[in-house]
């Protein structure tokens, strides 16, 4: 369970947000420069709120009471970034091995991990893609990439910001089925950001919609035909 | 002949060695903050490549001198002199080159995608794996390019090198003094093959760096072979 509450500073406006996904998909929804993207920084522990704490289950990740501020190397989020961030100078399977908790790699089962490099590799379909370097991938491909990446190290939350918008639309349904297998496999809370309202009906179990800085509406996502045909299915 | 050659290079050699880890380090501090009066270090660790080396050479003899406080304190605990011996020689060229040291490297690590060293972070990598995985792989050409720009800037270091570390045939005579005096003695000769072998190491750092760095940067357009 991700409980968050903060409020964050910036020069030209604050952003407030309060709000908790236990399971599923929680979409932030808002227009750009509305603070989503700085919002996930401070889930991530990349940017410092300005007040406020942050729970994910019993772990407290940040407290302007009580002083805490754990750095993001030690939370197990994973964070797939809006331009990707793959490591330009590694291979899709270093790139995908650099976050591993054991430096063996062999092992990771035994370890009491959930999926071994093949497996995670072979469930996104990028083995064939694994001694490639990112510059020679699609959108869509990098976007696989980076989700095996964030996957690999076995996070328990993970954050995805606005992760389908530099691929085509055919691609994107794709991925958007692929997040919502991902998740169901992985059983971890997704926290995603998006500007879109397809995709906010695609993938959405929860919502909270940002304006001015503000979480307006926190709520069960109901409305969407597609969101409850999903839920029967 | 071959001394000043092989006195040349070796004194090239330590002085970028220090300064490519000195440059480094004070680059990678300096790219990703600010602060006030940053500005101001910035202005000084440029000095050295718009003053004369005269005026490098004179504050360093002030600096390192019997009677300057560094010199002072070199003799009395290590009892080292620096001046007039070849480590003077050593200390002039880096001095003079550590501006395109550090140049190049600051320009590196700009360069660097910031949001690739914030992935690292989330993947678990503490400031030293984020560096020596992701900052210093990616900032590499850029800091190669400030090794072999000062290397070639301390091979030709002549006003400060003369000025702290004398004329010392076999101790400091390095291959600009050397020609320096052998025209002053009229030796044309000597001259004559001390040009052209300066010209040529340098001319050689400089062919081989913008070679690289066009292949470089022909690579990287091309879409990542280069890493390939």
């Amino acid at each position: 369970m991700l409980k968050a509450s903060i409020v964050k500073r910036l020069p030209n406006f604050a952003i407030q947000a309060e709000f908790k996904v236990a399971q599923g998909i929680l979409v932030l929804f808002g227009p750009s420069g509305s603070g989503k993207t700085t919002l996930l920084n401070c889930l991530a522990g990349l940017q410092k709120p300005t007040s406020g704490q942050i729970w994910l289950g019993d772990k407290l990740f940040y407290s302007s009471a009580k002083n805490i501020n754990i750095p993001a190397r030690c939370r197990r989020i994973g964070y797939v970034f809006q331009d990707y961030a793959l490591f330009p100078h590694m291979t899709v399977k270093d790139n995908a091995l650099y976050g591993m908790p054991s430096r063996t790699g062999r092992c990771r089962k035994k370890l009491g991990c959930r999926m071994s490099v093949k497996e995670v590799l072979d469930m996104l379909r990028i083995t064939h893609l694994q001694d490639r370097y990112p510059a020679q991938l699609s959108g869509g491909e990098k976007q696989r990439v980076a989700l095996a990446r964030a996957l690999m190290t076995e996070p328990d939350l993970l954050l995805l910001d606005e992760p389908l918008s530099a691929v085509d639309s055919g691609t994107r349904q794709a991925l958007q089925q692929e997040l919502i297998r991902i998740q169901h496999t992985w059983s971890i809370p997704f926290v995603l950001v998006t500007h879109s309202h397809k995709e906010m009906d695609a993938l959405a179990d929860e919502v909270a919609f940002i304006k001015n800085g503000k979480v307006a509406a926190s709520s069960p996502w109901m409305l969407s035909a597609e969101h409850t045909t999903r839920q029967r299915a | 002949m071959l001394t000043p050659i092989a006195l040349s290079i070796k004194v090239a050699l330590i002085a970028v060695g220090i300064d490519a880890m000195l440059g480094t380090l004070l680059a990678r501090v300096l790219a990703r903050r600010d602060f006030p009066g940053k500005d101001l270090i910035e202005s000084c660790i440029m000095l050295p490549m718009v003053l004369p080396p005269t005026v490098l050479g004179y504050g360093l003899l002030m600096l390192l001198g019997k009677r300057g406080p560094l010199g002072r304190l070199l003799q009395e605990t290590l009892d080292l002199q620096i001046v007039f011996t070849w480590w003077a020689a050593i200390v002039a060229a880096a001095v003079v080159s550590f501006p395109l040291m550090y140049q190049s490297a600051k320009a590196a690590f700009c360069s660097v995608d910031t949001s690739l060293e914030q992935a690292a972070r989330t993947l678990g990598s503490g400031e030293g794996r984020v560096f020596m995985r992701v900052t210093l792989p990616l900032a590499y050409p850029g800091l190669l390019a400030g090794v072999v720009l000062a290397f070639a800037r301390a091979l030709g270091e002549f006003g400060a090198t003369l000025m702290i570390a004398g004329n010392i045939p076999g101790k400091t005579q390095t291959i600009p003094l050397a020609i320096f005096f052998a025209v002053e003695t009229g030796d044309n000769q000597l001259a004559r093959n001390l040009v052209l072998v300066i010209t040529l190491l340098a001319f050689a750092a400089m062919f081989w760096l913008n070679n690289w760095s066009k292949k470089k940067l022909q690579t990287m357009q091309k879409g990542g072979d280069g890493y390939a």
